[in-house]
């Protein structure tokens, strides 16, 4: 744990050093902010007390924004040869791997945390529903776990940031949307099946207030899934 | 520490890139891997260091066996890796706390650990600076503080001195000689001199195989079968010359260089043709001006050994 510590932080200050943090910040905090308060089916369009709108936004703009931080994560590493220094050193691939997950994680709840502003200002506008509005950061941290877990492994398989990147949103457009779209189209077991890889039924359930177990269950086995992926591949490379 | 290799073979697809090699190292001995491009020497450092696990044969750091116990090997390691891969967007001294708390130095040793290796690796004007605004040479030194940031029982250098500036690497040499004393240190170089200067035992190895195992000096007598001698007499007639020192019993071969009777003979094996040449030239009143004991260069052992 504690080399988990030492490895993150060195992550976090290098996406603090390399300006990538705060375009993150700036770019999710404007974007959301826009579409939330100033344009489109924004919250005085909507007219109802509630943050469903701006977890509408956020959930398609982290979907893109997570694989921009993730892509060059483990590829920077296998190009410029820094893992060979990482695995001399008495630490291991799964706490590198988790390090990585872990620090990425925390700078999306930075994030988030950003726009607790927006979640006071509509409880003093009119009666909102507090639990669902945990429920949805709650939901949009899972959401962001899985995506940061996907774009690790994405990130593991190929050398060049790119590839990372447009891998990412590859197999997250899988379970962004594609899986939910054919499930419509499926019925019986196949349609339960994609119906349940769907990651927006299970962001839907929680955001609108509902902590299931099954969801939990979800995202938590798409997060070890990819990272477990991310470190097979990794050693794999190493032979 | 000592280390022992046994039996270490690595196989990529169908090239063996080490083949059946075994040595071991002790400690206070510092080992010079030579060897041409390809010959298998980082493959097995990065055995060593168990970053890549072997296809068969045994690794054993101290009592540690680098398979099984990776962790507790990795503790006593320091390596520097061939390309020296750093964290470009770290500045140093960030850099060498973060291998510091990695490597497990206690907090309140980490700070005197970090300024130590700043001083002694030269890095005390660009400790502020970010790793890739530094030179090449700078680089190294980086690399080479990070890799001792922990007084490692074994140091492990893949060609330390790339890089560097003449002056710098004397003093790397001299710092790597110090540590030796105490340690077990492994480096890998092309530059011959290097090696000969630096380690006291040299393993020069040839498509994943050891062809010649032992110090500086042993190596020149094993390749130094016959004893070749430069020598230039004054005055006299050549053919004269030539004629008796070819009747000499020790002799093999005689060359005549130039017209100035200048000779290069090549003695029987294990023997030695100074004394006779000096008698024989008392004995006739010659007067010898020179008489060179030609070394058998390492770079000659080196290419002998490697062309096959």
């Amino acid at each position: 744990m504690r080399e988990i510590w030492i490895l993150a932080r060195r992550e976090l200050r290098s996406f603090f050093n390399s300006l990538m943090a705060y375009m993150l910040l700036v770019a999710f905090l404007g974007f959301s902010g826009f579409f939330t308060w100033i344009s489109g089916a924004d919250i005085f369009l909507v007219g109802q007390a509630s943050l469903q709108s701006f977890f509408g936004i956020a959930y398609w703009s982290l979907f893109f924004f997570i694989p921009g931080l993730t892509m060059g994560q483990l590829a920077e590493e296998n190009r410029s040869g820094t893992i060979e220094l990482l695995m001399t050193k008495p630490v291991s691939l799964w706490q590198v791997i988790t390090s990585k997950f872990l620090s990425t994680w925390l700078l999306i709840a930075i994030a988030l945390a950003f726009t607790l502003p927006y979640y006071i200002t509509v409880a003093t506008l009119g009666p909102i529903d507090h639990g669902a509005v945990w429920t949805g950061y709650l939901g949009l941290l899972l959401m962001s776990g899985a995506y940061i877990s996907i774009g690790l492994f994405a990130s593991s398989i190929s050398n060049n940031q790119i590839v990372g990147f447009l891998l990412a949103l590859l197999i997250g457009i899988m379970f962004h949307i594609l899986f939910g779209i054919l499930s419509a189209s499926f019925t019986g077991i196949i349609g339960g099946v994609l119906n349940y890889l769907s990651l927006s039924t299970h962001f839907e359930s929680i955001s609108r207030g509902v902590i299931d177990t099954k969801d939990l269950i979800y995202f938590l086995s798409l997060i070890v899934l990819g990272l477990a992926s991310a470190e097979f591949v990794m050693v794999r490379k190493r032979r | 520490m000592d280390i022992l290799v046994e039996n270490l073979t690595k196989v990529y697809g169908s090239q063996r890139a080490v083949d059946n090699i075994s040595f071991r190292v002790k400690t206070g001995e510092v080992l010079g891997f030579l060897g041409p491009n390809g010959a298998g020497k980082t493959t097995t450092m990065k055995a060593i260091t168990s970053y890549l696990t072997p296809t068969s044969g045994e690794i054993h750091v101290g009592e540690y066996s680098v398979t099984d116990e990776a962790g507790d090997v990795k503790k006593q390691i320091g390596y520097l890796p061939e390309q020296n891969p750093l964290y470009g967007d770290m500045p140093v001294l960030d850099y060498l706390k973060f291998v510091a708390e990695i490597q497990g130095i206690k907090k309140e040793h980490i700070k005197s650990r970090m300024l130590e290796m700043v001083k002694v690796c030269g890095l005390e004007d660009e400790k502020h600076k970010k790793i890739n605004e530094l030179s090449k040479g700078y680089k190294q030194r980086v690399g080479l503080a990070q890799a001792m940031i922990h007084d490692p029982e074994v140091l492990i250098l893949d060609e330390p001195t790339s890089g560097l500036d003449p002056n710098q690497i004397i003093e790397i040499r001299e710092l790597i000689k110090t540590i030796g004393r105490e340690k077990t240190v492994i480096l890998s170089s092309h530059i011959l001199a290097e090696v000969e200067a630096t380690c006291d035992r040299i393993l020069i190895i040839n498509k994943g195989q050891i062809v010649a195992d032992g110090t500086a000096n042993d190596l020149r007598k094993q390749a130094q079968g016959q004893e070749i001698l430069k020598l230039t007499i004054e005055e006299g007639d050549s053919n004269t010359i030539f004629e008796t020192i070819k009747g000499l019993d020790t002799i093999d071969t005689v060359d005549l260089m130039d017209e100035e009777n200048r000779f290069e003979i090549q003695s029987k094996s294990n023997m030695s043709s100074r004394r006779s040449i000096f008698n024989m030239c008392v004995e006739k009143s010659w007067i010898l001006t020179e008489i060179t004991l030609v070394e058998t260069k390492l770079e000659d052992i080196f290419r002998e050994l490697t062309m096959k």
